[in-house]
């Protein structure tokens, strides 16, 4: 299943972030002449959703970059958050994998790199240790961003999920 | 700079801009007074909905209203000691639109034996009002909200007219419901929302954002501020931030003068002919008991002894589980199906009413297991699938009869941040409750058994809670020595004090408050409209 626009917008709509920065954001194809992510950043939250988001689903980096963007534009304190985050997970990987979180090797490493600093399994917490800011703003922010939009909902059988303006009729519908 | 400032020559002041005193302001201002309308909270941005929706999807977000968080925690203080502990602040929301912004929305009229529980069952009171007195007052509350039903209930009472709306069709859970309680026995019917089947009054149909309660970012969902806005359409003037300290009276202590109001700009005294307290089953009487004077050393209208007694709240009972099919949960944010079956009363008065609903949203959403869980890509795919789609829920209200000592009264401990002592919520649950709520569970356990299904949570007795109806606390009667308001709404003490909301309900049933709420207020109105 494809990840799309549509998806990045009800993904934002079910974080606070909607009107016209949403929208500019999520159709946006090229680069801002002031980005509130670096690239590398940017590639970093995009290797992150590579490992956390199911094989089933495909345009990851388009949806993660556009969702990301848009979030962390909207939200400077969720930027400060992200960009520390970031640079804790760099330095975890560096200082046990001998790299940054993006260039390991594959997807593998990068779950295993997860797993290993405890990203997976902490309690989510925007102000608790590195393991706790890392799924808070790195690993569930993207799990946010799937399970709230309609496709990534959709895998479980949930295409109208909460915060979506899906009508009124898919509930009565039974399962497809 | 907001005008905060009171009104001249105002006919009605009225405190409390929630459904109840949104209504009346609207009825009066409509009908060439002149009205003013004074609330404790501030008036909330439609701009700001989207962001408030978040905190009903992200696990973990509370108070998407701010009623009771850091900033406003003097403001909201409260305590209480009662045998069973009451979550105020979840309960209620501070501001233009009152509570009814983060309410479900489900609206039923009560029974007709609901307003003679006495005689019915020898328990608790009757009303001196009936059915028959409210039924128009029904139809035209049922008006002003645009609420989607059907008359396919064969337990509710006679009505007169069709919904304004069309009602909104059973979900797919409930055909599964459907066929279990059939098997049993057990008549299942659609559910009055206050929420738009179409488009109505200007405003949208049902989006299906799913996050009614707390917010419904498209606005269907009917809440106060609608009538808020028709009646300053109308001519009222409502003041935010305007939290009345207390009421004065006359010499004679007949009639009210003035309400004392706060505001971030100082104090004011706002005077009016008539005065409506229309502030909430807790706040309501708080204000009674703080507006005492040497006339009424016990409180404004409290000769009786009574205001802030016989707190009631329905009781929530609920059993559910898992069954080996997708159940489709959470698609929207309400219920559609219900069953009255078992809320008439045995006439021994062993047990209270029940209303059974069939839950639309049962266990958690796909973002709930994510969030939670301890797997990334497929593997956390997996346990998504596994915990979203099989759930069952089956919920219910369940009637307390008011109980004397269940109360709210000044803590005089603590106080708020205007220095004023704040509420205290005493409340316990009676054996004849304990046992109703036993019997829903049975009847709950019955209906998920017809379906296999596998149980996962059960609300009984030790772990239920409040439904969030505060209602009771200043009841209505003919005799001034058992009652606080007469069956027009006005206080026995003060004749030009006329209070509004679920306050003055002396037995409570099992239904939702609001429509009822709703009802009384424009009743009261045509009351007020005679004397003015």
């Amino acid at each position: 299943m494809e990840l799309t626009r549509r998806d990045v917008l009800a993904a934002l709509a079910a974080a606070g972030v909607v009107g016209a920065g949403a929208h500019e954001y999520a159709e946006r194809d090229g680069g801002s002449a002031d980005p509130p992510l670096t690239d590398h950043e940017t590639a970093t939250l995009v290797a992150v959703a590579e490992v956390a988001y199911p094989s089933a689903v495909s345009n990851v980096p388009d949806f993660a970059r556009r969702y990301s963007v848009a979030r962390v534009n909207d939200d400077a304190d969720y930027r400060a958050g992200v960009r520390e985050a970031v640079a804790d997970l760099d330095d975890a990987c560096t200082s046990w994998f001998d790299d940054r979180f993006a260039a390991l090797d594959d997807d593998d490493a990068r779950a295993d790199a997860l797993h290993e600093i405890g990203a997976v399994v902490a309690t989510p917490d925007p102000s608790g240790g590195r393991s706790e800011r890392i799924r808070h703003y790195l690993v569930n922010e993207l799990l946010y961003a799937l399970y709230t939009s309609p496709t990534g909902a959709g895998l479980a059988g949930l295409e109208n999920p909460p915060g979506y303006p899906g009508g009124d009729t898919s509930y009565q519908r039974g399962p497809q | 700079m907001t005008d905060r400032t009171p009104r001249a020559d105002a006919d009605v002041c009225v405190v409390g801009a929630g459904p109840a005193g949104a209504l009346v302001a609207h009825r009066l201002a409509a009908a060439g007074h002149d009205v003013v309308v004074l609330d404790a909270g501030p008036r909330f941005d439609p701009a700001d909905r989207p962001a408030r929706e978040e905190t009903a999807i992200r696990p973990g977000e509370t108070a998407p209203w701010g009623t009771g968080v850091d900033e406003h925690a003097e403001r909201d203080a409260f305590t209480s000691t009662g045998p069973k502990s009451y979550p105020l602040n979840d309960a209620r929301v501070k501001g233009v639109g009152g509570s009814t912004l983060h309410w479900q929305g489900m609206v039923m009229r009560l029974h007709e034996s609901d307003f003679r529980l006495h005689t019915e069952t020898g328990l608790g009171t009757d009303w001196p009002l009936s059915y028959a007195d409210l039924r128009s007052h029904y139809a035209a509350a049922e008006r002003a909200f645009g609420v989607a039903g059907a008359s396919d209930n064969p337990f509710a009472p006679p009505r007169e007219t069709p919904f304004p709306l069309p009602a909104f069709e059973p979900s797919y859970s409930d055909s599964i419901f459907a066929e279990a309680c059939e098997a049993r026995g057990i008549a299942t019917h659609s559910v009055p929302n206050a929420r738009n089947s179409e488009s109505y009054q200007g405003r949208s149909e049902c989006q299906g954002y799913g996050t009614c309660k707390p917010v419904c970012p498209s606005g269907a969902k009917y809440d106060a501020t609608v009538h808020v806005s028709k009646a300053e359409d109308a001519g009222a003037r409502v003041i935010d931030r305007a939290a009345v300290q207390r009421l004065e009276h006359d010499d004679a202590g007949e009639r009210v003068t003035a309400a004392v109001y706060a505001t971030p700009d100082g104090e004011f005294r706002q005077e009016a002919d008539e005065f409506v307290l229309a502030a909430g089953g807790v706040e309501t009487p708080r204000l009674l008991l703080l507006s005492e004077s040497p006339q009424y050393p016990d409180g404004l209208a409290n000769t009786s002894g009574l205001v802030g007694r016989y707190f009631t709240d329905h009781f929530y009972a609920g059993v559910g589980g898992v069954v080996d099919e997708r159940t489709r949960q959470h698609h929207v944010g309400f219920n559609t199906t219900n069953s009255h079956q078992f809320y008439e009363r045995p006439s021994d008065g062993s047990r209270t009413a029940i209303k059974l609903e069939f839950h639309n949203y049962a266990g958690p959403t796909p973002a709930d297991v994510a969030l939670s869980g301890d797997a990334l890509g497929d593997d956390l795919l997996d346990d998504v699938r596994r915990e979203y789609g099989n759930q069952v829920g089956v919920g219910a209200l369940v009637e307390q009869v008011p109980q004397y000592e269940n109360r709210v009264r000044l803590d005089r401990s603590k106080t708020d941040d205007h220095g004023s002592p704040v509420p205290d919520v005493v409340w316990s649950l009676d054996d004849r409750t304990k046992r109703t709520i036993e019997r829903a569970n049975e009847i709950q356990r019955g209906i998920l058994s017809e379906l296999d299904a596998e149980i996962r949570w059960e609300i009984g007795p030790e772990k239920t809670g409040p439904a969030f109806h505060h209602m009771g606390t200043t009841r209505m009667g003919v005799d001034p020595s058992t009652s606080v308001v007469d069956p027009e709404l006005r206080t026995h003490d003060l004749s030009n004090l006329t209070i509004a909301g679920s306050s003055v309900f002396p037995t409570t049933g099992a239904m939702n408050p609001t429509l009822t709420i709703a009802a009384l207020s424009l009743y009261a109105a045509d009351r007020l409209r005679e004397r003015l």
